[in-house]
């Protein structure tokens, strides 16, 4: 899932400032599951707008909100039509795509990240998420013991651990732990320590011509089962 | 022929002195000529550090060059956490350019621990990569197979840290450098003979020279202060508690007596090919810790 952060109120505040009628948009998914962006997040921020509004004294922003069960689907979409018409920008609490997908739909109208779209992960616990995934192009999880170098170690490489380990740890941080180590003892036990030995040459960055796109073969979509020629 | 200098010393039976000088902060070099002048005929050859600890400084290329003006004999770092391919191929192509042909390839320290935490790491390759990388060209292609206008020579050369704390994945990444083209490792500061002689046992069975790195500490401060920040060195409490006997303002003096009596040993044993001296800041003590050695000679 993708996860993400709320921006600071201060920071919305800023941004919202020139517009007087604000739709603060919630999305049903990833971001309703890593807390950053769902129903109730959009109505705390539709209530903590308005007491620093009042606070402030210099506010006339009309608020109001709405949660859509998917911002990046150009299906769901349709249920905006009749809520954007009168306001003057959207507060979206979508992760970036869903942030591009309404303003590529409306483009009259000014659409307003409310959340930092951090990366692509999993919760370690309840308030805990960890990256896993840094959408490369060109998974080699099979060679890794499902432990994912590019985006575990900090320094992405492929052949090994750097000399900055200690005590299982990365050098840019205590608190993280070192992949190639991690890879290693997985790899130990599964017996499959030779694929750590083979030499891997610099990644091809030419898998990721940005922006990409991806185009299904078939309706069915994805892989048919058969063994590229 | 040899490549440079140092390769022909590097096969020759000599006991080796190198060491390495941390370029400037700044755009004056006045103290790190002094630094070469004052070591360049004491040591076999320089190391130039490439951003050591990714804390921006002087180029390790233009270190390098002045190495050479001043008549020593200059060992180009390389990291890769600041070019992609391309760069790093113009790097070399350059330095051989201009007599510069001992390079270290170095995979280099993260962003995080270093005064640019914000940059851009760049990590295209790493250091078995970047072994490759300099055997291609010299081979007369460049990385991406495309025919070269004349070809580069290197004399090669990593790192390696016998004393990791699970050491294991540190000897297979070992035995790639080794594939990928190294000829010499200057190993991570060591302090524990009997680690040392383990690795030593294993890394005989490779047509490589290992020089033993040897940390100068000041006091017992700053090896604490290297425990907890500097990436992969771990300096034991014995060390630690010799350098705390030392006498208000003599720290320096007892780390340079640990430093010396650790490279006797290793010379005297015959365990490495040579020493790797890192004063990390006091290069002007290193022809006192050679003295103290009995490694102090002219190796011009």
């Amino acid at each position: 899932m993708i996860v993400a952060e709320q921006k600071k109120l201060d920071e919305i505040l800023r941004m919202v400032a020139p517009y007087e009628r604000v739709l603060i948009l919630g999305c049903g998914t990833c971001v309703t599951v890593c807390g950053a962006g769902g129903e109730h997040e959009v109505s705390y921020l539709h209530n903590a707008l308005k007491v620093a509004q009042r606070k402030s004294g210099n506010g006339t922003h009309a608020l109001s909100e709405y949660t859509l069960k998917r911002q990046c689907d150009p299906e769901f979409l349709d249920m905006l039509a009749g809520r954007v018409e009168d306001v003057d920008a959207v507060l979206s609490l979508a992760c970036g795509i869903g942030v591009q997908a309404v303003s590529e739909r409306f483009r009259q109208l000014p659409v307003l990240p409310g959340v930092n779209t951090s990366f692509m992960g999993m919760p370690k616990e309840w308030g805990i998420w960890d990256e896993r995934c840094a959408a490369c192009g060109d998974c080699r999880l099979a060679e890794t013991g499902g432990i994912c170098p590019i985006t575990r170690c900090t320094k992405g490489i492929l052949n090994g651990p750097c000399a900055g380990t200690k005590s299982g740890k990365c050098e840019a941080s205590r608190e993280m732990d070192c992949a190639w180590v991690q890879i290693y003892q997985r790899l130990e036990g599964l017996r499959q320590l030779d694929s750590m030995r083979r030499y891997y040459p610099p990644r091809n960055f030419r898998v990721i011509p940005r922006p990409r796109r991806i185009v299904a073969k078939s309706t069915a979509g994805g892989n048919d089962g058969q063994v590229a020629a | 022929m040899a490549k440079s200098l140092l390769e022909e010393k590097l096969y020759s039976q000599e006991f080796l002195v190198t060491t390495e000088i941390g370029p400037a902060k700044g755009a004056d070099i006045s103290e790190m000529v002094h630094h070469i002048d004052l070591l360049k005929d004491r040591v076999d050859a320089i190391n130039i550090t490439d951003h050591q600890s990714s804390v921006m400084r002087f180029p390790s290329i233009g270190g390098c060059l002045l190495v050479k003006e001043r008549g020593g004999e200059p060992i180009l770092q390389v990291t890769c956490r600041d070019r992609n391919r391309l760069a790093l191929q113009a790097d070399l192509l350059f330095a051989h350019s201009r007599g510069v042909h001992n390079v270290l390839c170095l995979t280099g320290d993260s962003i995080d621990v270093g005064d640019h935490k914000e940059a851009k790491p760049v990590f295209d390759m790493d250091s078995v990569q970047l072994l490759r990388l300099a055997r291609t060209l010299e081979s007369g292609t460049d990385f991406a197979g495309n025919q070269l206008k004349g070809s580069p020579q290197f004399c090669l050369g990593s790192t390696v840290h016998p004393e990791a704390d699970f050491i294991e994945p540190q000897l297979l990444k070992f035995d790639k450098k080794v594939a990928a083209g190294a000829q010499f490792f200057q190993t991570q500061g060591v302090f524990d003979l009997p680690a040392l002689r383990r690795f030593m046992q294993y890394a005989s069975q490779f047509n490589v020279k290992i020089l033993a790195g040897i940390i100068v500490m000041a006091s017992a401060r700053m090896a604490k202060y290297m425990n907890e920040n500097v990436p992969g060195i771990t300096v034991p409490q014995a060390v630690i508690d010799e350098l705390a006997t030392a006498e208000k303002g003599k720290g320096l003096q007892k780390g340079v007596e640990v430093a010396a009596r650790m490279m006797k040993t290793i010379r005297e044993e015959g365990l490495c090919h040579g020493v790797h001296v890192m004063a990390v800041g006091n290069e002007r003590v290193v022809p006192d810790i050679l003295e103290a050695a009995g490694l102090a000679c002219v190796r011009a």
